[in-house]
């Protein structure tokens, strides 16, 4: 399993189309991709479940990929994270 | 009769009131014998679900933009999740329930997840996934979308009105929205805004109004019902005012800023935020030029990180898309709350340590907020002012710094733009400077409220200083005027950001200075513009 910890610079949070953007990218792994916030953990290919940890400007999150490619999704979704939340 | 409401976009409308009423799911919970019979209804219903959801996205992105469309984009999204997929199918399979039945408790479930939330925007997701449900229960049904029960144009009254709704109805047959519930912020209130229609929320009318006559009053908030004679000729010549300023300024979206002997001029925009970008284009303003950072500081419990700040600045930088963003670096003092900069309490913060003094004192909190622009600006055209300058020598100090900043940036192979450096001209110390300053920099930008201020010795907020104000004193006319003549001398332009700029009666005045910018609240710009345009500087 690999994992970074990342904290949310985007205004909005990951609010619905954020969260939705985030949907897609993480859809595109076979490995799973999961996001906790405050021990809390969901899956990053579900939109109601990342919708509902109400992630804000500021928060710390930490994505866990784990599974087929999980290298190659864990390093792709830390720049996802960077350049669009 | 009258009801008060709250507006959230102004106007006068007039009309019948006709109540909407939705298409009521009732739900029955029956016993299904062939589950996969009624797992594939389910499924069909969502594949048509999203069907419909696609054509909505894209009639309101023709009808009223982006911002409005992208939500349904994300119910249908939200139609794909798994767990509430899940949730669905599970019930159909353990419970042998019609899929009716499940679709609306499932819903039911979600929706008060939302609403349990202690978050304003995730209370209001709980609406989207009621919305979500009911189409697809309307398709199971085989129920036809709800329409507007009129041919004549209406003021709509509702409860509260679902994206879906507003954007299915017909625009040519809305004069006006009146809810009872509903936010500023709601999609309802939104669309009121796009559409220019007023609208009213939190009335609380009773269902005896239907198809009596209304006037919507959006300044006021206030909603009439049958009103007499005196108070429709009333708003009857209210209304005739509004359409022909409207028509007018309408008329000058797209038009430049020019008088009518040729001298042009430029028209920007004052923000405080992201968020007020998309005044900025609806109005057509050439530019930013003044965006105020201080919301950067006041809304975050820390000092923001580069970070922070760098996606704020990159995110109006490209939606301006190439026009010319002025950024104000920090202007804080005493006189604003924000616990984490220590600092101590004055008696007269106005002229105490703020803005660029704590800047030079604190390079690190500079320097942070010179680097994220200075990266920003590889993705458009930045200019950078400093604010609360008194002396050439605080301008060399600022180049100083910056110079490091761009010199670290580069040992570190990021990339940023050519960025036009200027001052705010606000004390009467800088005007008195103007003439060696304008050597330093590369424009002034006059702040005229502090400006006055300091220059009449008259605090602004004290209500027993009024009859001593004018905002037209001649003294600061002055100080602009000898400001703009020394920047030309010294080859910086000049432009104006205070609110004296927006003051449509001194447009001329500062066309005929040789002002070279003004910047105004975006809802001032078309009618600055329509002064300018009427302007000529040859008579």
């Amino acid at each position: 399993m690999k994992e970074f910890t990342y904290t949310i610079t985007d205004p909005e949070g990951i609010h619905a189309r954020p969260a939705g953007v985030l949907v897609k990218q993480a859809a595109g792994y076979a490995c799973s991709v999961k996001i906790a916030k405050d021990g809390r953990e969901v899956d990053a290919k579900r939109i109601m479940g990342i919708m509902s940890l109400g992630v804000k400007c500021g928060m710390e999150v930490t994505v866990k990929c784990d599974g087929e490619g999980e290298d190659t999704a864990i390093a792709e979704l830390e720049t996802f994270f960077k350049e669009n939340l | 009769m009258e009801m008060q409401g709250k507006s959230v976009f102004g106007g006068v409308a007039m009309g019948r009131l006709s109540i909407y009423k939705k298409s009521d799911n009732v739900v029955k919970r029956v016993k299904v014998s062939d589950i996969d019979a009624e797992l594939q209804r389910f499924e069909d219903a969502t594949v048509k679900a999203k069907k419909q959801l696609a054509a909505l996205y894209d009639k309101a992105m023709k009808e009223v933009g982006e911002t409005s469309a992208a939500i349904f984009e994300v119910h249908q999204m939200m139609l794909d999740d798994l767990d509430f997929k899940e949730s669905i199918t599970n019930m159909i399979k353990t419970q042998n329930v019609n899929a009716e039945y499940a679709v609306a408790v499932s819903g039911d479930n979600f929706s008060t997840m939302f609403a349990a939330m202690d978050d304003d925007y995730m209370k209001a997701r709980a609406a989207d996934v009621k919305d979500i449900s009911n189409r697809v229960i309307s398709v199971l049904q085989g129920a036809e979308d709800t329409k507007l029960d009129s041919n004549e144009p209406v003021i709509l009254v509702a409860e509260d009105l679902a994206p879906s709704e507003t954007v299915q109805l017909d625009k040519s047959l809305l004069l006006s929205f009146v809810t009872r519930y509903g936010s500023t912020n709601s999609h309802t209130a939104i669309l009121a805004r796009t559409m220019n229609i007023p609208a009213l929320i939190g009335v609380d009318y009773d269902d005896g109004i239907d198809g009596h006559f209304g006037i919507v009053d959006g300044f006021e908030g206030v909603l009439y019902i049958d009103p007499d004679e005196a108070t429709i000729q009333k708003y009857r010549k209210k209304q005739e005012e509004e359409a022909e300023k409207a028509r007018l300024l309408q008329e000058l979206k797209g038009m430049p800023d020019i008088t009518k002997d040729g001298k042009k001029i430029n028209l920007y925009a004052n923000i405080g935020g992201v968020g007020d970008v998309p005044s900025v284009l609806q109005n057509d303003a050439s530019g930013i030029g003044l965006f105020r950072s201080e919301f950067l500081y006041l809304g975050s419990e820390t000092f923001p990180t580069e970070e922070e700040q760098f996606n704020a600045y990159r995110s109006v930088v490209q939606t301006m898309a190439g026009k010319k963003v002025i950024i104000r670096t920090l202007d804080i003092g005493a006189d604003k709350q924000v616990d984490y900069f220590n600092l101590e309490h004055e008696d007269n913060p106005a002229m105490g340590y703020r803005a660029i003094r704590i800047c030079l004192e604190q390079p690190d909190i500079f320097k942070t907020q010179l680097r994220a622009i200075y990266r920003a600006s590889s993705y458009g055209s930045i200019a950078i002012m400093f604010p609360m300058i008194i002396s050439v020598s605080e301008v060399k100090r600022i180049k100083d710094i910056v110079a490091e900043v761009k010199e670290e940036l580069g040992s570190q192979g990021i990339e940023y733009g050519d960025v036009e450096l200027g001052i705010m001209i606000e004390t009467p110390a800088a005007v008195w400077m103007t003439e060696e300053l304008a050597k330093e920099v590369d424009f002034f930008s006059i702040g005229t409220n502090d400006l006055t201020q300091y220059t009449l010795a008259i605090d602004r907020q004290n209500p027993r200083l009024d009859s001593f104000y004018d905002a037209h004193h001649p003294a600061v006319l002055r100080a602009i005027q000898m400001t703009v003549e020394n920047g030309h001398k010294g080859g910086a332009w000049v432009g104006i950001c205070g609110e004296l700029g927006a003051d449509t009666t001194l447009t001329e005045t500062f066309l005929r200075m040789g002002v070279d910018e003004l910047s105004v609240s975006p809802s001032r710009i078309l009618a600055v513009r329509s002064a300018i345009r009427n302007c000529d500087l040859s008579k």
